[in-house]
């Protein structure tokens, strides 16, 4: 996807929260990622090693929770869990399937120093 | 000051050493506290690492663009597309012709493309405002782009703004302009899975036009079947089926537009 592009804005963040928090040093950060995010994790792994150089959180260890899709089935009318962006209802069986969450991109936390 | 870890409090002259070890003496306004760990305690030999807890999305900073842009289109009382697709759907044409469809109707339009500014001189061609933006390396427009775009518009009150994003079905999902809504471009020469291969960008748009439906006997295409799987993975998107070419479902467009704005505006004085 732009996992170079999310990294950036991983840094700003990072970067404004360093300011207001006084941190010399970011050991680690969270991030949660939706299902539906279309981020891929191992390009978002590296690209963050890469964005990160130079700032306080060079060699920071990345650790991402992963947040499931949920999706409204239009033919039940229920609110439901699915792994994947093209599965059938897992109730009814149904194919109309609207996404409601699980596109989420936040970072959570950051452990600093 | 301390070398270890460089607060201001201690002083280690000619004290070096590796930092691959956790200190817990950081100053704050010169005092020194070992309770604000996660634990909120001091424990001998622990880390006491702070915790930030930030709960911030990672586009935020473009989120703030957006919104920025998306107040300034209020203001005027503009409607503003966000136009997506792949390469070669047929984008530039298709705003061409919709450009010289809405006559006096004021517009502008922002052409996104990684390089050449081709577009935009396609749509001054047709009289209209365009403002080219190139991406450089960039896959996509953001709202920091569209801003700065916006500033050279001097866009009128009412108008209708046409963002031409860079052509992919990817990356342009998730990067919120500041548009009322996303509008998916596609020819029906791309294939009736298009929609069940990239889902992300049909499940954020509003309407999909298929586009060159002129060249549907052609080439195979079921068009019933692009509809449902456009709906498979967005089941309340509209559907027009449109030729730049021939002129045929324009007409269908050119309504819509036409009450999107006045829906927009309606929404607007009732607020």
């Amino acid at each position: 996807m732009h996992e170079m592009s999310l990294c950036e804005g991983i840094r700003q963040v990072i970067e404004d929260q360093s300011r207001a928090h006084n941190v010399r040093a970011v050991k680690r950060v969270r991030i949660e990622i939706g299902q539906f995010s279309g981020v891929e994790k191992p390009a978002l792994e590296f690209a963050f090693d890469v964005v990160m150089r130079g700032s306080v959180a060079e060699g920071a260890a990345l650790e991402m929770i992963d947040l499931p899709g949920k999706a409204m089935c239009y033919d039940c009318m229920k609110e439901v869990e699915i792994d994947d962006r093209l599965a059938p209802c897992p109730d009814c069986g149904g194919g109309k399937l609207m996404p409601v969450s699980g596109d989420e991109m936040r970072i959570k936390d950051l452990e600093v120093v | 000051m301390c070398t270890v870890c460089g607060c201001g409090t201690a002083s280690v002259e000619g004290h070096e050493h590796s930092h691959d070890h956790d200190h817990h003496h950081h100053p704050e306004g010169g005092d020194l506290h070992f309770g604000h760990g996660p634990a909120g305690v001091e424990v001998p030999g622990m880390s006491q690492d702070r915790l930030i807890e930030i709960e911030t999305d990672i586009l935020a900073k473009n989120d703030r663009y957006a919104d920025a842009n998306r107040a300034t289109l209020t203001a005027l009382g503009a409607f503003a597309v966000n136009m997506v697709s792949s390469p070669g759907s047929g984008k530039t044409t298709l705003l061409c012709k919709t450009i010289e469809a809405l006559g006096d109707q004021p517009l502008a339009v922002i052409e996104g493309d990684q390089q050449t500014a081709n577009d935009a001189d396609r749509i001054r061609a047709t009289g209209a405002v365009a403002v080219q933006v190139n991406t450089g390396k960039g896959c996509h427009l953001d709202g920091h782009m569209v801003g700065h775009a916006m500033e050279h518009l001097d866009l009128a009150e009412h108008s209708i703004l046409f963002i031409e994003n860079v052509g992919n079905l990817v990356c342009p999902a998730a990067f919120d302009l500041g548009e009322d809504c996303k509008v998916a471009i596609l020819s029906v020469t791309e294939g009736e899975d298009k929609p069940l291969k990239y889902p992300d960008m049909f499940t954020a748009s509003r309407l999909a036009l298929l586009n060159k439906v002129d060249l549907a006997p052609h080439c195979d295409v079921d068009l019933d079947l692009y509809e449902k799987n456009l709906r498979r993975v967005n089941p309340g998107i509209e559907v027009i089926r449109v030729s730049a070419r021939t002129g045929e479902g324009m007409e269908n467009w050119l309504n819509w537009l036409r009450s999107s704005l006045q829906r927009k505006q309606g929404s607007l004085a009732a607020e």
